[in-house]
């Protein structure tokens, strides 16, 4: 899967399962500054990219996820 | 030193009858019930097919999906409720109300849609997949917490789950916390949103709940010889408390005073009330006490009134025992007749039907009321409202568990 295709799947998840404003949802947003994902925010995106992508994501590897751009680069080193 | 003085500014609710104030006293005083088939989700497998739901409420629309999915439908109604009443009472939303207002809510099983939703969950898919936001949309002050959120209230905060008397508990213990002033202002209200399927059921198992589901709009029926039970309703009531000399100061309108506040234990049963009524009796005669009344001045009582057979038997012979002779020439209501039972919620709401009452001189009626009890003899205005000058009125609220909470309120 392209980078860009991981992006649009990652942005589509938080239109529609977490009600954020899609033009927020840019690839330099900040997760908790921008989009106001706090940290129980957080445990519900990882849900949800697990299930889209069919993948699991340990909690020592959102260590340095802190913007939209981070997480779609780690999905995409995963599928 | 006389005691400081507690008055209402503001008034908020969402309920079966209506979304606003206005339109639930309109229904409140034509008899309309809030009453009807279950449409928020399937009841083909549960005994009971109706209750008070609210209804044209959508909390995505209403909040922003972002916030409005952070929160069980309890907090919804309670952060709506809140909103209405603060505008009411001329403060302004968007600003923290700071450390000097405080939070007192009553509601009785919290999120328990949130519960019924993480089990399912943990059942389907393991425990890898329960919602992160489970545990902070079903604890039981899960409301408090986010109004005070909302509206910046950094003064104390309280949360009572004294079953169906929780809001009339919560009313209580702030109007004695502005009246030993703790704090000039608190909101005080109540929430439930317990129209949910395995809580219907629940209550169905235990025989609380009326089953007569080919007429749910006549089905609640206080005090009338042929009531089956209560009938579930949801919604969340708000009331602005502060101070006498605070509400002068800011010049805004006052609706009336809490003047007493009595409570008890029947320390007897978990769901039956004491015979006669005994820990009711309790409970009115210390909100008479407090409010310096005597059962001489007392012109309107929102009886509990559930539709149950013993709550209305019960309520009955502690009024007759608390008022004597006099039990028959006070009007007295069960407002649950058009709403159901607001549980947790149902304090609150009631003391705002007692606060307009005073205010607009109309008493509410009983509806559905049509065959008399020989056990249940008193006068409860049935079916019609009627016009009358009022200076005084009583709530009554029990709840599971044995918890009285009656308050009194005066016009001045």
């Amino acid at each position: 899967m392209e980078l860009n295709e991981v992006f649009e799947k990652v942005r589509g998840l938080f239109v529609e399962d977490l009600g954020i404003d899609e033009s927020k949802v840019t690839m330099e947003a900040k997760l908790e500054e921008d989009l106001e994902i706090d940290s129980l925010g957080i445990v519900e995106v990882v849900m949800a990219f697990e299930d889209e992508f069919e993948i699991e994501i340990d909690d020592d590897e959102l260590a340095n996820v802190s913007t939209v751009g981070q997480a779609v680069q780690l999905l995409h080193s995963k599928i | 030193m006389s005691k400081r003085r507690v008055v209402v500014t503001g008034l908020g609710t969402i309920n079966p009858l209506g979304n606003n104030v206005a339109d639930t006293w309109n229904n409140l005083i034509n008899g309309i019930s809030g009453i009807d088939y279950i449409t928020s989700f399937k009841t083909d497998e549960l005994p009971v097919t109706f209750a008070g739901e609210v209804k044209n409420f959508d909390a995505n629309e209403y909040m922003g999906k972002q916030h409005a999915r952070k929160l069980d439908r309890s907090g919804h109604l309670s952060i709506y409720a809140t909103e209405e009443a603060l505008k009411d009472a001329n403060l302004d939303t968007e600003q923290r109300l700071g450390n000097g207002v405080g939070v007192v809510f009553g509601t009785g099983i919290g999120g328990i849609g949130a519960t019924e939703q993480a089990v399912r969950t943990y059942d389907e898919r393991g425990a890898s997949r329960i919602n992160p936001l489970a545990i902070t949309q079903l604890m039981p002050n899960s409301s408090t917490g986010q109004v005070a959120i909302k509206f910046g209230i950094e003064g104390p905060s309280l949360t009572i789950t004294t079953a169906c008397a929780a809001s009339a508990n919560a009313v209580g213990e702030a109007k004695n916390m502005i009246q030993n002033g703790i704090v000039d202002m608190v909101i005080a209200g109540g929430t439930e949103a317990g129209t949910t399927a395995m809580t219907i059921g629940a209550f169905a198992q235990i025989r609380a709940l009326s089953t007569n589901n080919k007429n749910p709009k006549g089905a609640c029926r206080p005090f009338d010889k042929d009531r089956d039970g209560f009938i579930m309703g949801e919604g969340s009531t708000v009331l602005i408390m502060e101070s006498e000399e605070s509400a002068i100061n800011r010049g805004v309108n006052i609706y009336g005073y809490v003047a007493g506040y009595g409570a008890s234990t029947d320390a007897h049963h978990i769901t039956a009330p004491a015979e006669g009524g005994k820990g009711a009796v309790d409970a009115m005669k210390k909100a008479l006490f407090d409010a310096e009344l005597t059962s001489d001045d007392i012109d309107y009582i929102n009886a509990h009134g559930t539709s149950t057979l013993a709550n209305d038997k019960n309520e009955t012979a502690a009024i007759k025992t608390v008022f004597g002779e006099k039990a028959y020439d006070i009007n007295i209501s069960s407002t649950k007749s058009m709403t159901g039972h607001l549980l947790g919620g149902g304090g609150a709401f009631e003391s705002l039907v007692s606060l307009l009452s005073l205010k607009n001189n109309i008493i509410p009626p009983t509806i559905n009321l049509n065959n008399p009890d020989e056990e249940c003899d008193l006068n409860y205005t049935p079916n019609i409202s009627i016009e009358k000058d009022l200076s005084t009125a009583m709530s009554n609220s029990f709840g599971f568990g044995g918890h009285n909470g009656v308050l009194v309120f005066k016009k001045t």
